[in-house]
């Protein structure tokens, strides 16, 4: 009986301390303050006058809350929130996953639907953060696969960092490389004051 | 230090878990009318070099993973690191048959252009857990 209790309690206890070293707190915020930002339809965001408190830690793009999506696209690379494209650009991606920008990234189909289903939903169409909204339109629709970095918003934000600290055998690699340099990009932050580029330092506008 | 005895259970119980998995891995490659399984032929597989049509860089196994398991790996394109194969670093490694039929695939897809047979399957499972 004594024993029973015993590999109870240790099942229980190693399960609790199990999940609690799996378990990681992402931490997004609602985007309460949203109606003091100027911003015209193309997500122009330089005349921004009432910022709040808690400055630069309000998040631009809604944070990755499924799961799945993060496990199986966040393997490879940085797991870009579906508010960063356009519903049409997702479902192109979806539907070719075999050959996704030169690799497999092939699922099995449950998880195509469901992680179809996450990303059309949470398009940046539909984005309630306007800097989201940005990414709907501009996108390039043509043979090749979408892009976030070829979006016209993107390019516009990033017209003025040179390509040799970012593209390259540079710490960056390439502007698809979002989390290198955007610090919080994980939380859905953008914002310049917490852009620090490897080998450069901090770009604050 | 009940944190410590917690810890030490759990990784106990993975590395358990992990032992058992490999075991139902190798027996599935079995019936399917592969072994014996050598870690040396899976080492030699993991850096062999496979050119592909599209121009670019020969690729093997060790291009992201790289030839020290022990290590974190980088992936080619995207930079993002990977946590080492190592079975003796990484319990967590095999420990999940779904994710590892999934990386096969994927992997073997993208590094030799076709899936990888039972045999070597097998092969690369022993190198790994031989690390």
């Amino acid at each position: 009986m004594k024993k029973t209790i015993a590999i109870i309690v240790l099942s229980i206890l190693s399960i609790a301390s199990f999940s609690a070293v799996l378990s990681s707190s992402g931490w997004g915020e609602r985007d309460d303050e949203e109606r003091y930002e100027r911003n015209d339809e193309s997500g122009n965001h330089e005349h921004e006058f009432f910022r709040g408190p808690r400055l630069g830690s309000r998040a631009d793009v809604a944070p990755v809350e499924n799961e799945t999506y993060r496990s199986e696209c966040g393997g490879c690379h940085f797991a870009y929130q579906p508010g960063l494209l356009p519903g049409h650009a997702w479902e192109r991606i979806m539907d070719s996953l075999r050959e996704h920008y030169g690799d497999d990234a092939s699922l099995d189909e449950k998880q195509v639907a469901e992680i179809g289903s996450y990303l059309r939903t949470n398009a940046a169409e539909h984005a309630s953060h306007s800097r989201s909204r940005a990414f709907a339109t501009g996108s390039n629709i043509g043979v090749a696969l979408p892009r976030i970095t070829e979006t016209r918003y993107f390019q516009r934000e990033h017209s003025e960092i040179p390509d040799r600290l970012v593209r390259g055998k540079t710490d960056v690699g390439s502007f698809g490389n979002c989390q290198v340099c955007h610090r919080n990009a994980d939380a859905g932050v953008y914002n310049e004051h917490q852009v620090v580029i490897p080998g450069f330092g901090r770009w604050d506008d | 230090m009940t944190s410590k005895v917690t810890y030490g259970i759990a990784g106990l119980l993975v590395s358990g878990m992990a032992y058992g998995s490999v075991t139902d891995l190798i027996r599935g490659y079995q019936n399917a009318g592969a072994g014996p399984f050598s870690a040396i032929s899976g080492r030699a597989a993991w850096v062999q070099a496979h050119r592909h049509s599209t121009g670019m860089d020969a690729r093997s196994c060790a291009s992201c993973h790289g030839t020290d398991l022990s290590q974190p790996g980088r992936h080619l394109k995207t930079g993002k690191p990977i946590e080492p194969m190592a079975l003796s670093v990484n319990p967590r490694r095999l420990t999940d048959p779904k994710k590892v039929e999934k990386w096969f695939r994927r992997n073997c897809r993208w590094t030799f252009g076709r899936e990888c047979t039972p045999q070597e399957k097998g092969d690369f499972v022993r190198f790994i857990v031989s690390q």
